[in-house]
């Protein structure tokens, strides 16, 4: 497992008195789409939450080899910004890349998941399935080798959903690794390379 | 210290100012802008059924109130003090004053049963034509206009105004053509301002208008004016609790105190004017202004030439510079005449706005910041900044930062407005960015975060315009009550839009046209500031795509 750029080490994690996370360890590779699935509240984006540095833990261990790019189950779209000023704020204020440049790799990215039409539209006026190919591709202009997903089929209708797999092979296909949290048996199923059962704060 | 203490002391007694009338210090100024602009609301408040309308007919001059017989309403300010009324500081429920004991000898005559009735020095006038009393007696000016305008009684007192000076000036500033490029304060609608306006022009001084007696003394003491111009009644009672400034013996001009009554009341006043004509021959009038020390050979002149039955003028300017008065000009002329002026007013409160509203808005930016943002001793100061500013009111903090701090900061009265003005909204303004920050959702500041921004990026680049986005309904909103508010800062003599409209108005005698031209002018400003918010927030809506 030499490609492996994202390793979770025995992660505990409490709310009050309940633990949500009690013991859990991962490990994804490079050209991999892992789906961890499980019931509601079973601690699946709790998981992903912990990775992307959006949550403390009180025990274990989080190593990424690079960045990670989260993309949200409600894609969280800066509201004020179009879809191409939200996919160019982080590569220009937190990478110090040139505006130009920022752009250009946007409108890459937006044609390469078909939005690039888009570009110019508030998030407000995007529909679901275009909205999370903005924020696919907002996650991915910083270049993270890890992406994170949380339930990326809750607001797609079936033909949206082959889709969007089509598009994370892509993405596999350009060596990243991918984890994503879904309740979605028949797309993990479809598409995911390997699947994980959560429950009750435990992988099993 | 000991100032800043007295400001607030004042600004109390505008709050309770039945109960705490004995010990407040005469700060007509605090009531009087206070009642002029939220006359309706005081109305309201007072009698409920006659609600807001009445306010229009208050313009217009047209609600009688039929009196009750039996009862002499007179009406006055105590806040404008000895020797004209005040509360007996032995006893603060009973009023004394040369002019209660003129009501009592009037009420007497008519067997009536006095009643007094308090309302601002500067509302007055506009309180007898409604009605809400039967006399006003409180130190009146005789002029022109309330001779046009309203049923006057015989002149009671004779006065002389009198300029003041500093101690070190007394040899060299004696007349009103000595102050050249100075300043000269007074009371506003007075015939003292009417008097400054005429010398602005003619000596090249500069008229400053407060709206008490007390501040233009205090002022003079501490060089913010040169000289005051007051009726040596005000100049002598101040001359004993203000040291350090010199009575001028020039007259400036001769004016009489008289009763005034509505325009249908007129029977009433000849029956007062029996009376007072009766008691200056049989000397009560006398031993009434002997009581209070104020009595001289100027009214035994006065008393006998209205027993012989000469006319008395108004008043008299000896010196030559006569006012004119807006009552033998037509409306139209006097529009003319004081749109100018008007348009002037409405420059500095529109300046005084706009820069008040930037440096609230900047204060109130950063007090949320450090609220949302600070560490908990820091939040705890910044939260006690905002409910001192909220819990006073606007006027005190005015007071505190001009008269108050005066000892120690002598700010110019524009900047004090300003400062105070500005501070006064950055604590409501903060509260505005505080909730609104707080509003914006946390699912768009974890994406700034695990995008790689900053907490300082994530502010100002997602969370702080979002907010922005939040706040500017609210905002706009308060700019524009900020606008008006800006009226208040006439107490610190600072010549904007409502005080001139007043000084419009009692010259004039009427406030129809003055309070349509202020209430045009006033919306003027405000509503291209609402439609300018209005574009704005359909434009973040749809940008120009």
């Amino acid at each position: 497992m030499s490609d492996v750029v994202l390793r979770v080490d025995d992660l505990h994690l409490r709310r009050g008195a309940r633990a949500v996370l009690a013991g859990v360890s991962l490990a994804v590779a490079r050209g991999e789409l892992v789906a961890i699935m499980g019931p509601s509240g079973s601690g699946k984006t709790t998981v992903l939450r912990a990775i992307a540095g959006l949550e403390r833990y009180e025990r274990g261990h989080v190593a990424v080899t690079g960045r990670v790019g989260m993309v949200f189950q409600f894609h969280y779209l800066f509201e004020h910004l179009t879809a191409m000023q939200n996919i160019c704020l982080a590569p220009v204020h937190a990478h110090g890349m040139s505006p130009d440049e920022a752009r250009r790799r946007a409108l890459e990215l937006l044609s390469a998941f078909g939005v690039d039409h888009r570009a110019e539209a508030l998030p407000r006026q995007l529909s679901g399935g275009e909205a999370q190919r903005v924020a696919i591709a907002r996650a991915l202009a910083v270049d993270p080798p890890v992406l994170l997903m949380d339930e990326p089929t809750a607001s797609l209708d079936p033909a949206r959903r082959s889709e969007l797999g089509e598009l994370l092979h892509g993405l596999l296909r350009q060596n990243r690794a991918l984890l994503m949290a879904t309740h979605d048996e028949d797309f993990a199923r479809t598409w995911a390379t390997r699947v994980l059962r959560m429950e009750n704060g435990v992988l099993r | 210290m000991a100032q800043l203490f007295r400001a607030a002391i004042a600004a109390v007694a505008q709050l309770f100012r039945a109960a705490i009338a004995a010990v407040a210090q005469p700060f007509r100024a605090a009531i009087a802008a206070v009642a002029q602009l939220f006359r309706a609301a005081i109305a309201a408040v007072a009698q409920p059924f006659r609600a807001a309308i009445v306010v229009c007919f208050t313009l217009t001059s047209v609600t009688p109130v039929s009196a009750q017989p039996r009862v002499f309403r007179w009406a006055g300010d105590p806040e404008g003090g000895a020797p004209f009324v005040e509360a007996d500081p032995r006893q603060p429920d009973r009023l004394i004053g040369f002019d209660v004991e003129i009501a009592n000898l009037i009420a007497r005559g008519l067997g009536r049963t006095p009643e007094f009735i308090t309302i601002t020095f500067t509302s007055i006038v506009q309180s007898i034509v409604r009605g809400d009393a039967d006399i006003g007696l409180s130190g009146l000016e005789d002029t022109p206009t309330r001779r046009a305008t309203l049923a006057v009684t015989v002149p009671y007192y004779e006065f002389r105004e009198v300029l003041s000076v500093r101690d070190a000036d007394a040899a060299t500033l004696r007349t009103l053509a000595d102050f050249r490029g100075r300043s000269v304060g007074t009371l506003s609608d007075t015939i003292a301002y009417d008097i400054l306006l005429r010398a602005e022009r003619e000596y090249g001084l500069r008229a400053v208008s407060y709206d008490d007696d007390v501040h233009p003394y205090t002022d003079l003491v501490i060089g913010r004016v040169d000289a005051v111009l007051l009726d040596q009644v005000l100049a002598e009672r101040r001359h004993r609790s203000v040291p350090g400034f010199t009575i001028q013996p020039d007259t400036v001009a001769i004016g009489h105190y008289v009763g005034v009554l509505s325009p249908q009341n007129a029977p009433l006043r000849d029956s007062i004017d029996d009376i007072l004509r009766g008691a200056m021959r049989d000397g009560s009038l006398e031993r009434i202004f002997r009581r209070w020390n104020v009595w001289n050979d100027d009214q035994s002149r006065l008393y006998a030439g209205l027993l012989q039955g000469k006319p008395v003028q108004p008043f008299t300017v000896p010196g030559g510079l006569e006012t004119s008065s807006l009552m033998t000009v037509s409306r139209w002329e006097a529009v003319k005449r004081y749109l100018p002026a008007l348009l002037r007013a409405s420059v500095v409160t529109i300046l005084l706005s706009c820069l008040s509203m930037a440096v609230a808005v900047l204060i109130g930016v950063l007090i949320a910041t450090g609220r949302v943002y600070g560490a908990p001793p820091l939040r705890a100061i910044l939260l006690g900044y905002v409910e001192l500013i909220r819990g006073t009111p606007l006027l005190l903090q005015l007071f505190v930062i001009y008269y108050g701090l005066a000892a120690a900061i002598r700010l110019p009265a524009f900047a004090a407005a300003l400062l105070g003005v500005a501070l006064n909204y950055a604590a409501y303004e903060s509260e505005i960015y505080r909730s609104a920050l707080e509003a914006v959702p946390a699912g768009q500041l974890e994406a700034g975060r695990t995008l790689g921004l900053n907490t300082r990026q994530v502010l100002t680049l997602i969370r702080g315009p979002q907010a922005f986005r939040l706040a500017l309904a609210p905002m706009t909103n308060d700019f524009v009550a900020l606008l008006k508010d800006s009226s208040l800062v006439s107490v610190l003599t600072v010549m904007e839009l409502t005080k001139q409209t007043q000084i419009f108005a009692t010259n004039l005698g009427s406030w129809i046209i003055p309070g349509t031209l202020c209430a045009a002018l006033y919306l003027l400003m405000s509503l291209p500031l609402a439609a300018a918010a209005r574009r704005l927030e359909r434009h973040w809506k749809t940008p120009a795509a």
